[in-house]
């Protein structure tokens, strides 16, 4: 049985769920308030990171693999710069094309929630990306030495 | 104010900790000390949504180094040469503190006569951008080429990892580089 124990694992699967939500709200929220892709992504990253430490790195695999995370990663990235193409659709580079709305509602500021997304999803999936790498690499080392 | 530098010197203090001690887990934890004092001084100064930013990315090198950490054994330090690598560190700190002492001199003072593009971000940035939150606003629709750069550097950096740590096409230890490729 690989990870911590059950207590932990119990914990892990109920505070998850609210760090994942956390996170959505404080990306998706970015252009009313506090926050922004960038936390956003890095408290989302947090909380997968917590599951592949409550749970183990072969069972945290079944539910988010590495080329799925990789995959997310990019998608993130090619959000971001086809937003910023797309800002030639109102002139140039990074215009903001879309109407802005009434400011104050959560689809406001034109494409900031968009861009928060792409940035989210870019952010997220490379940290917990790199968590990924160091644990398996750490796995991989050990096993050469035995 | 007072509060500000106190946390400026607990974050002195942690930063010295963080080079000078021997054992490398507790200069990690030293580390963590300083990006979580600086959250603070960030909320002290009136940027909480930096402060949400350095917090939650201290959280998250502080789990990736001690795991870095407890798994490495790195080699002792380098000796020898102790009096140069000094004297080489006294002038360089002699040289950057005359520097920054005559430059911060001729800088405005804190915060008080507010520049002509900052006042226009401050005052119609919500108007133009429509986000009610104005670093949003400000880092997504005046200055998003920052953010567009900010991204590819962390993006490079990140596919820079997978390349180092990747587990496929690791050489066997006795098998020689081929040339040329």
């Amino acid at each position: 049985m690989s990870g911590m124990s059950l207590v932990v694992k119990v914990v892990t699967r109920i505070t998850a769920a609210i760090i994942f939500l956390f996170g959505c709200y404080v990306s998706l929220t970015g252009q009313l308030a506090l926050g922004g892709g960038f936390a956003g992504g890095i408290i989302i990253a947090v909380g997968y990171i917590l599951y592949v430490l409550a749970y183990g790195k072969s069972e945290a695999e079944i539910k988010t693999s590495k080329e799925g995370a990789v995959v997310m990663m990019c998608l993130g990235m090619i959000l971001f710069l086809m937003l910023a193409l797309l800002g030639f659709i109102g002139g140039s580079f990074f215009n903001n094309f879309l109407p802005k709305g009434q400011a104050g509602e959560i689809w406001s500021a034109g494409s900031i929630p968009l861009c928060n997304l792409a940035i989210m999803l870019e952010v997220g999936a490379g940290l917990y990306l790199v968590f990924l790498n160091l644990i398996t690499f750490n796995v991989t080392v050990r096993e050469e030495e035995e | 104010m007072f509060l500000l530098y106190l946390f400026l010197l607990f974050i002195l203090i942690g930063a010295l900790i963080a080079v000078e001690i021997h054992n490398l887990l507790s200069s990690v934890i030293a580390v963590g000390t300083i990006g979580l004092g600086l959250c603070i001084v960030f909320l002290l100064l009136g940027a909480p949504d930096l402060a949400i930013t350095q917090l939650v990315v201290e959280i998250l090198v502080l789990i990736i180094l001690i795991r870095a950490t407890l798994a490495s054994s790195l080699p002792d330090t380098y000796k020898g040469r102790e009096f140069l690598a000094y004297a080489i560190t006294l002038l360089f700190i002699l040289f950057f503190g005359g520097f920054a002492f005559y430059a911060f001199k001729s800088l405005p003072p804190f915060g008080e006569p507010m520049m002509q593009l900052a006042n226009r971000y401050i005052y119609e940035g919500w108007q133009k951008t429509g986000a009610t939150n104005l670093v949003a606003g400000v880092m997504l629709d005046f200055r998003s080429l920052d953010m567009l750069g900010a991204a590819t550097v962390l993006f490079a950096a990140i596919v820079g990892t997978l390349v180092i740590l990747r587990k496929k096409g690791r050489k066997e230890v006795n098998e020689r580089d081929e040339s040329g490729s």
